[in-house]
């Protein structure tokens, strides 16, 4: 008996909507992707059910990383003057005969994370280089030598009369007594507002702030 | 030479002069460019960073060192916290009791510890509600604000992270601050012998 015979069919598919769909796919993450600075630490925040947004500009951050190491970061897209009067003050504060060079290195310099005897070295370091610097971090947990102290110093004699945040980033798994030297700080620079960075997380179904935000939204 | 074609003997077959134009499909193969779209995608899809961080506001207190400037509040209404290590919470209600009688220093998780502040703050509300202060509600209601703020106005939780906490704990427990809706919280330094309770109670039950 004969078998049956199939048509051939051509294999040849129209893939128009396809690539439509690819590309526009494509443009869409192009758009949405916004490229993290170079973070030389990684930090893991924890989540918090809070939508803030973080301020950006006019800022100071606290780094903490995950081995309780205390990094300090002058925010200040807008006016970059600022990065100089800063490593200016500490400078003259702490008497640390930095060259004009090391001083205008600072504005690239994202973070630092040296005690003040390791800062000349640190600016020597050109900032593409500086994230494989292994930075021991900014003494705190001394009491009698919390450098931070003079940081944030700086930073506020230099934004004066303007609004400074203060943002500290903090691992997870970074201990308590380190955050808690990191507001002696602050305090210190009788500062007591303070923004913790986090990641966002959900509301608990059922607790008081969700039904707090229902009532809201009706 | 050889390659170059004068047509004529195509041309030849159909008549001397008349040149037909070869008709090529308009289909293009899309197959590499496709491939390369995919490609820039999954780069893309990679890279992209979605959730931008977000901020928790903490406001500290100043240190005040008189006595008399400070804030007394209620011991019924008060619920202290204590973290420790291994992310193991510990709390009791008004002050610390340890004696013979027993204690009211009591261990918990950070999923338990949301009932007990309901509880705690319910319990604060309901001793309210049995004798409202009219007082309060009047100014709350002068000032606009619900005339709720005023039932849980005694309630303070304070915040004793222990040395062993980590920063996530921390995080954790001024969420739940904000979960629960507490308006009143301070976050303070341990005191010792809230830490030495915290250590015994680890080591009897084995927390590293």
């Amino acid at each position: 008996m004969p078998s049956a015979k199939i048509p051939k069919r051509s294999t040849d598919t129209d893939m128009t909507p396809f690539v439509d769909i690819a590309f526009l796919i494509l443009s869409f993450f192009i758009m949405a992707t916004k490229f993290k600075p170079p973070e030389p630490v990684e930090i893991t925040t924890p989540g918090s059910v809070l939508s803030q947004k973080l301020p950006e500009n006019n800022a100071v951050m606290i780094s903490i990383d995950s081995a309780n190491r205390v990094y300090f970061t002058v925010l200040s897209d807008n006016d970059q003057n600022k990065y100089d009067q800063i490593i200016r003050g500490i400078n003259t504060s702490q008497n640390l005969g930095l060259t004009d060079a090391q001083m205008a290195n600072f504005r690239k310099t994202y973070l630092v994370g040296v005690p003040f005897s390791g800062l000349k070295q640190l600016l020597d370091t050109d900032f593409k280089d500086q994230p494989k610097l292994s930075q021991p971090g900014i003494p705190v947990l001394d009491t009698l030598n919390n450098q931070l102290v003079w940081w944030i110093k700086e930073a506020k004699s230099a934004f004066a009369g303007e609004k400074l945040n203060y943002l500290i980033k903090g691992d997870g798994l970074s201990k308590y007594p380190t955050f808690y030297a990191v507001v002696q700080a602050l305090k210190k620079n009788e500062e007591f507002k303070y923004n913790l960075v986090t990641q966002l997380d959900d509301v608990p179904v059922g607790s008081a702030l969700y039904k707090a935000e229902q009532e809201k939204e009706k | 030479m050889a390659s170059i074609d004068s047509g004529a003997e195509q041309g030849g077959k159909k008549g001397p002069g008349v040149k037909k134009a070869k008709k090529l499909s308009t289909r293009v193969d899309m197959t590499p460019m496709v491939d390369l779209g995919f490609l820039l995608i999954t780069f893309f899809v990679f890279t992209a960073t979605m959730s931008s961080p977000t901020t928790l506001d903490l406001n500290m207190p100043k240190d005040i060192k008189k006595q008399d400037e400070q804030t007394e509040v209620k011991e019924s209404s008060v619920l202290t916290i204590m973290l420790g290590k291994g992310d193991q919470v510990y709390y009791y209600e008004g002050k610390l009791v340890v004696d013979a009688t027993g204690n009211n220093f009591k261990q918990t998780t950070f999923k338990g510890i949301r009932d007990i502040i309901i509880n705690k703050k319910k319990e604060v509300m309901d001793r309210y509600y049995q004798r409202p202060d009219p007082a309060c509600e009047a100014e709350a209601k002068a000032k606009g604000k619900p005339v709720s703020n005023c039932a849980d106005k005694d309630f303070v939780v304070i915040i004793k992270p222990s040395d062993d906490a980590t920063y996530k704990n921390t995080v954790d427990i001024l969420d739940e601050m904000t979960i629960n809706q507490v308006r009143t919280y301070a976050m303070v330094k341990i005191a010792d012998v809230e830490y030495e309770l915290i250590k015994k109670t680890e080591e009897s039950n084995g927390i590293k």
